[in-house]
């Protein structure tokens, strides 16, 4: 590749250099310097028309937009240091908020609204908007799928014009009418009901396009924010699960360019529900006298560690797509002196449903999240045939595995069934111990996904009752097998993996940061790194 | 002339045949949506839903794109209207040389009343514009495609004679 | 010429020469007139010749600008790599302005003549005619006019047999100021909403079509074929002072003055004698109070500067204003300015184009204060309000739309202080609907 040119100019009395072509907007986040703007998104094509971003750049008599404007070498930008460039501001936002209703405490935007940010920040105390005047006013519109359109409080912005044309590739939204009468219309036959129309939502600045299925469930302010990876999909998704309390209220994506860029599926967004289930194994259980009962961690850990010891010959991993690879990893290798078979199920759901506009991304058919970690552990995905061998074997261990067509009396044969889950599924009432996991939201763990990139997701709330991750149970057991140090978290959960496992070769916590690398394999297949 | 009731497709036979003649002198298909909406007009008397769903089509673009275009051009009516749909400058240039009287002149002597409304026997439309480019000629009125200079309040029932 | 009236001596007679005359509209009486000669010349020529001849000649955009027409044939790529297009822009909006009208209706084929020069000098196959939909009588007699060039060989495959290909067409705007702007014009060509496009890349690296484009104004083209009729020298010669300035302007003169009509100065011409002399000055009984001078869109003068005025790029600007257009609103004593500029006001706020903050709810804004002081509601902070609101509508926008509201509105406040504050002081009745 060749080298980038690279142009140096100054932000505020901030020097920094950047690849030419870059923008002033760009080259300012470079220097930490943030340009107000509310048109601009990175994802989009430039629009220029929201007006914000006005800086004054010293030689051009007239403010210059920061979004279309690439800088050029030695130039001396002043964003917060020009009194003319903030007076501009100051003046959009007047603008803005003429027909702009101030009913943020009944807005869900609010707390996370680019207005209302930057009229804090830098707005005018009072408006000079004649009170004598009406705002225009039109009635909130039900735009199908997920999304309400609320005109009044529309900056027009065309953010979601822009996705719905450029990034979806269907244009059913537009701007309608003229001047200060133009508002966002829709296909008159249509609904924004896109795969992918979720979108708009993130994207609209204010609260003018709005989510029902979070409409005045939380107030932005309450929420913590933890990055995550969407389970949707072989995808992999960067999301963020806002929480309040011990819920998951929404999944929102979180920026990789490598990945999703700026944007999540429609079906992504729904995963948060299943963090939620109510019906979760809270307690540790062992067979007493043909009856599963309540123990402590102690206890239930000796008993699996007696039935592994105990067992040999034949074992069964029935393994899930949707575990992280420290469990997958852990739980394969406890089971290393077996003659094991090791599967997982990859469940495909239709065609791979893309946003037309963005090269390499889709809901992908298969819809769960470690596919490639499990194939990259040792897993086959040859589930069908994993269950088979379930009544021949002396040792089957569940690792939140999908149970669907095995049946109780092939388990019963089994006998030695150890499961680790976050549900206990009816048929898997013949354990001997039952473990209980935490899902995607509880834990640390990291996914790979279809292209081989390795990404880690945080824990984002509190596990129900005695759950633990899977990785801290298989740790403990393995503790009770055969010693060793103790697994004190995932990220050394993950360091034991990627010193045992060629393709994790090299990675750790600290080397994946927020988004992720490629593994070996991978990256020599030639993925994108 | 201004069909509101039967709402066949427009390109048919020689408008389309037109239509392709008009394409032919762009590069993109999508540079045929002004004339293809004129054309739609002509036809009909006004652009209907169905009418820009049809344009789209034609022209392999959405209905919803056709939409924000038709909405930012004021000469295309997204309503019926009269059978005469008269025009008034009332921009400063005419306004100075007593435009608004013509308005009222007009509004009166059709029987709309009020800007904007069809008249009870479907045959008139008023509605003010801004700036129709005959500074010269105050007040100039447009009345369908007819462009006429020079009205003042006084000999607005002539011109109406000629519209009946 | 003043058309609808008769010459005027203390006219230059260039372009209106045959306002009036219908038989100048065939294809036949414009030869007979020495018609296409000029197009025969330039075809000959090396399209750098032409282009080095307009430039040379000084001849400056007609349509409000004043860009050098040469110079902006000459930024067209020389290496033709890809289409090329020409847009006559024949969108005539500016309220006062009413000249390129008359041009298409009475002299068709100079308009033809002069795009096709023009497309010959820039190397540009298709050409654009944007005329605005209210237009019809232009429209109509445009289109008669291709049709016979088309017919008599003038244009097509090779135009005047020469191997050139020229294609004009005509494209019916649909009812949007805006679409004068050049690229909210190229936009509205292809088939879009007429938004006008942030620059660069400008027009002539990523035009129409993503092509090379040029766009020129009706008089700006008409004006080319008579500068390769006559050579640069004589064009430049025409200037009465200023050699910025060159050639004859159409200057469409409206409002309260006796004899209204486009007439054909050349360049640095009193607009006192204009209003007066050829104008016949505004009514009996009247006397002058203002001049907006070039379109709408530009600062309103006062009598006393209007009278000092001398109409060249420079001088207007000298005056306190700008040519623009060539379109003159001429306001006498019984002219209300509050009202006007509410006029002026509303026109801009119904032709925005609703993308830039500060124009779509500035100019809005500007009408419901305006309307507030008609009503006799006003304040006196209202006027520091509007000239204010005006600061924050210039020099911020895509286009220039905010802008030219702002400046007439601005500017009567400034000179017409007394009649706002006439309205706020409850010293003058609330106006019309207003009352």
């Amino acid at each position: 590749m060749a080298e980038q040119q690279l142009v140096t100019c100054s932000i505020d009395g901030i020097e920094v250099s950047v690849p030419k072509g870059t923008s002033v907007l760009e080259a300012a986040k470079q220097a930490g310097v943030l340009v107000p703007h509310y048109c601009y998104h990175p994802g989009l094509p430039v629009a220029g028309v929201c007006r914000m971003c006005l800086v004054e750049i010293e030689g051009i008599p007239k403010l210059q937009i920061g979004c279309a404007t690439q800088v050029a070498d030695g130039q001396a930008i002043r964003v917060n240091t020009s009194d003319e460039a903030q007076r501009a501001r100051k003046g959009v936002l007047e603008f803005l908020l003429i027909n702009h209703p101030l009913d943020c405490p009944i807005c869900d935007q609010a707390g996370e609204c680019e207005l209302q940010n930057y009229v804090f920040q830098e707005g005018q105390a009072s408006t000079r908007y004649s009170p004598t005047y009406a705002k225009r006013f039109d009635p909130v519109e039900d735009f199908g799928g997920d999304i309400l359109y609320v005109p009044n409080r529309c900056i027009l912005c065309t953010r979601c014009v822009r996705f719905m044309e450029h990034a979806a590739d269907d244009t059913i939204l537009n701007v309608s009418e003229r001047g200060d009468r133009a508002f966002i219309g829709i296909h008159p036959d249509r609904e924004l009901d896109h795969p992918w129309a979720g979108n708009v939502v993130d994207l609209c600045p204010v609260g003018s396009l709005l989510s029902k299925d979070f409409l005045h469930k939380a107030r932005a302010w309450e929420l913590d924010r933890t990055p995550s990876v969407c389970v949707g999909c072989a995808q992999g998704c960067n999301v963020n699960l806002d929480t309040r309390g011990h819920a998951v209220v929404r999944v929102r994506p979180r920026p990789n360019l490598e990945v999703n860029q700026y944007f999540m599926c429609d079906h992504g967004r729904t995963t948060y529900r299943l963090m939620n289930h109510g019906d979760r194994l809270e307690a540790p259980l062992v067979r007493e006298t043909g009856e599963l009962v309540a123990v402590d961690w102690d206890h239930a850990l000796a008993r699996a560690a007696q039935i592994v010891k105990g067992a040999t010959g034949k074992a069964v991993l029935v393994g899930s797509a949707s575990a992280s690879n420290e469990a997958l990893f852990l739980a394969r290798r406890m089971l290393d002196g077996f003659e094991l078979t090791a599967a997982v199920h990859v469940p495909s759901v239709g065609d791979d449903v893309p946003l037309a506009g963005v090269p390499d991304l889709a809901l992908r058919s298969e819809r769960v999240p470690n596919a490639r970690g499990a194939a990259a552990l040792g897993y086959s995905d040859d589930f069908d045939g994993a269950l088979r061998a379930v009544a021949g074997a002396n040792l089957v261990v569940v690792l939140d595995g999908d149970l669907d067509g095995v049946t109780p009396e092939a388990l019963e044969q089994a006998g030695n069934v150890i499961l680790i889950g976050t549900v206990l599924p009816d048929v898997a009432r013949v354990a001997r111990v039952v473990l209980p996991s935490t899902n995607v939201a509880e834990e640390d763990g990291t996914f790979v996904n279809r292209d081989g990139r390795v990404q880690r997701y945080l824990q984002a709330k509190p596990s129900p009752g005695m759950a633990r991750p899977a990785w801290w149970i298989l740790g403990e057991l393995g503790m009770e097998l055969g010693g060793g140090e103790p697994i004190g978290n995932a990220e050394e959960a993950f360091a034991e993996l990627a010193r045992s496992v060629a393709a994790f070769d090299g990675l750790s916590y600290g080397k994946l940061g927020v988004g992720g690398a490629v593994l070996a394999a991978a990256t020599a297949a030639g993925v994108r790194s | 002339m201004h069909d509101t009731t039967a709402h066949g497709p427009v390109f048919t036979g020689e408008r389309r045949t037109r239509l392709d003649e008009i394409l032919a002198r762009y590069p993109t298909k999508q540079a045929g949506l002004l004339p293809a909406l004129w054309m739609a007009q002509e036809a009909h008397g006004w652009i209907s839903d169905a009418a820009m769903a049809e344009v789209a089509e034609v022209l392999e673009l959405t209905p919803a794109y056709v939409k924000g275009v038709v909405t930012f051009y004021t000469m295309y009516h997204r309503h019926p209207v009269g059978k005469y749909f008269i025009q008034v400058c009332t921009t400063t240039p005419c306004n100075i040389c007593g435009a608004e009287g013509v308005v009222e002149a007009f509004l009166r002597e059709t029987g709309c009343g009020e800007l904007g409304a069809t008249s009870d026997d479907s045959r008139y439309t008023v509605i003010e514009v801004e700036c129709l480019g005959a500074c010269g000629f105050a007040t100039p009125v447009m009345i369908n495609d007819d462009f006429i200079e020079g009205v003042t309040p006084e000999n607005v029932p002539d011109v109406l004679k000629r519209y009946a | 010429m003043g058309y609808p009236h008769p010459s005027h001596p203390k006219e230059t007679v260039v372009l209106s020469e045959y306002f009036g005359d219908a038989d100048a509209r065939t294809y036949a009486g414009w030869v007979k007139r020495g018609g296409y000669e000029a197009l025969r010349t330039a075809l000959a020529m090396e399209p750098q010749a032409v282009i080095d001849t307009v430039k040379a000649a000084g001849l400056r955009g007609r349509g409000g600008a004043g860009f050098p027409a040469g110079v902006k044939w000459d930024f067209m790529p020389k290496q033709k790599s890809k289409a090329h297009y020409l847009c006559c822009n024949a969108d005539e909006s500016e309220p006062g302005t009413f000249k390129d009208r008359e041009i298409m209706r009475w002299t068709p084929h100079a308009l033809i003549e002069g795009c096709a020069i023009a497309a010959h000098a820039i190397r540009a196959e298709t050409v654009f005619i944007y005329i605005r939909g209210e237009f019809t009588e232009p429209i109509r007699v445009m289109q008669a006019a291709l049709d016979e060039a088309y017919k008599e060989g003038v244009l097509g495959k090779s135009a005047m047999g020469t191997g050139v290909p020229i294609d004009i067409y005509i494209h019916r705007g649909a009812g949007a100021y805006i679409c004068g702007e050049e690229t909210a014009l190229m936009n509205s060509i292809e088939g879009k909403r007429g938004n006008p496009r942030i620059r660069p890349p400008f027009p002539a690296a990523y035009g129409v079509f993503g092509m090379p484009t040029t766009i020129n104004n009706v008089e700006t083209l008409t004006s080319a074929l008579h500068i390769i009729k006559r050579g640069s020298d004589w064009y430049k010669g025409l200037s009465l002072s200023n050699p910025k300035s060159t050639g004859t302007k159409l200057m469409s003169v409206c409002g309260n003055v006796v004899r209204p009509g486009n007439y054909e100065i050349t360049m640095g011409f009193p607009m006192k004698e204009l209003i007066y002399d050829l104008c016949g000055g505004v009514h009996d009984g009247r006397t002058l109070k203002a001049v907006i001078p070039g379109g709408s869109s530009v600062p309103v003068l006062t009598k006393e500067e209007a009278e000092a005025c001398l109409m060249d790029y420079e001088g207007v600007v000298e005056a306190g204003s700008m040519l623009g257009s060539g379109g003159m609103i001429v306001f006498d004593d019984s002219a209300d300015m509050v009202y006007q500029m509410m006029r002026i006001a509303k026109f801009y706020a119904h032709e925005s184009c609703a993308q830039c903050t500060q124009c779509r709810e500035g100019t809005a804004w500007t009408v419901r204060i305006l309307e507030k002081i008609l009503s006799g509601k006003g304040e006196m902070g209202d006027l520091d309000l509007l000239l204010d609101v005006g600061e924050q509508m210039t020099g911020k926008t895509i286009c220039v739309l905010a802008d030219s509201c702002a400046a007439p509105v601005g500017s009567a406040i400034k000179k017409f202080p007394e009649e706002f504050e006439a309205y706020i002081k409850g010293a003058r009745s609330p106006a019309g609907v207003f009352a």
